[in-house]
């Protein structure tokens, strides 16, 4: 491999815009495999849950139906929990789609796995300025994986009660980022409407439905507001 | 105790769900049409998406958040860097919260 082959290029572009928000990352990982330890996950699961699932608001969801004793563990619960938390990865990955030639679904397809909330965030800003590629995607993806594998094993092995991250306005980190990216994204008045019906469907669903679903009704709300405007703008 | 077959089974079926969500989304989004009202509908996805995902974590009903997302804002701006704007906003939440709570 040549020193500055594109690919390797974009993996480390990848990585470094994932710096900041591993730092949150880190921070809920090591209290997920606290908070696992706690609820009497082994070493060996919590390397298979990080692992596999990979996902970390279905990961604490999981850890509230855990039990210590596999006759009683509700396996059932465990996965439609899973299903429903991560169903707003269905909107995430569908923006991915410009990144991959028709021809390349099945490995899109298989990519996919390694995609977090912060990643996909970083790399659709990254697409709305022009740039963005398959291994800038993959860059974040595994720094992300490896952070929050690493932090999770930290976590259970320290095993001790850590501070709640917001004390430290840790959790604040991911919002504060995810604004900064939405502002980078702004490309005139044509945002306007998608992004304040998406807000409000967003704020109204969160105090209504309990769980995650906030972020599907609000983006798909959102989103199919922005291409109603444009189509009424352009029959005008 | 390594794990039991319960877990097991839990863990993977948990990992095969996420999984078919995480595909799906792409390759549903593939069978969409290029142009047309389904290509704007998915240009509007990233942003609708962050929106949502921002709009309830800064409308909380503390003071705490919205300034810490008005810090957040007019760093970025003045900035253009995303750390710089991060490190303002946890700081001002910080800040904010230490000064609600005396």
């Amino acid at each position: 491999m040549s020193p500055s082959s594109p690919f390797r290029d974009q993996f480390y572009a990848g990585a470094r815009a994932c710096v900041p928000v591993c730092i949150s990352v880190a921070a809920y990982g090591v209290v997920w495999g606290v908070l696992a330890r706690g609820t009497g996950l082994s070493l060996l699961e919590v390397i298979m849950m990080s692992g596999l699932v990979f996902a970390g608001s279905a990961q604490f969801v999981a850890l509230d139906l855990w039990t210590a004793t596999p006759t009683t563990l509700p396996i059932g619960p465990l996965i439609l929990a899973a299903l429903i938390v991560n169903l707003r990865y269905l909107l995430l990955t569908a923006t991915l789609r410009p990144l991959f030639r028709p021809d390349q679904q099945a490995k899109g397809a298989l990519l996919m796995a390694i995609v977090s909330d912060e990643t996909w965030a970083m790399t659709v800003g990254e697409m709305s300025k022009g740039r963005g590629s398959i291994a800038f995607l993959i860059g974040g993806g595994v720094l992300a994986y490896v952070c929050w594998m690493g932090t999770n094993v930290i976590g259970f092995q320290l095993g001790s009660a850590i501070d709640d991250p917001s004390r430290y306005g840790l959790d604040f980190a991911f919002t504060a980022t995810f604004l900064a990216l939405l502002l980078g994204m702004w490309k005139g008045r044509g945002d306007l409407v998608p992004w304040l019906v998406a807000a409000v469907t967003a704020i109204l669903s969160a105090r209504l439905i309990e769980g995650s679903w906030y972020i599907l009704i609000g983006g798909l709300a959102g989103s199919l507001a922005g291409a109603w405007a444009e189509r009424l703008r352009h029959v005008d | 105790m390594w794990t039991s077959p319960e877990a097991l089974v839990a863990i993977l079926g948990m990992a095969l769900v996420t999984f078919a969500v995480k595909a799906g989304g792409l390759l549903l989004a593939n069978r969409l049409p290029r142009e047309g009202f389904a290509a704007a509908w998915l240009r509007h996805m990233p942003g609708a998406v962050l929106a949502s995902l921002v709009a309830p974590a800064i409308v909380t009903g503390s003071a705490a958040e919205a300034i810490a997302a008005a810090a957040t804002a007019l760093l970025y701006v003045a900035t253009r860097s995303l750390l710089a704007a991060m490190a303002g906003g946890v700081l001002a939440v910080y800040l904010v919260r230490l000064s609600l709570a005396a």
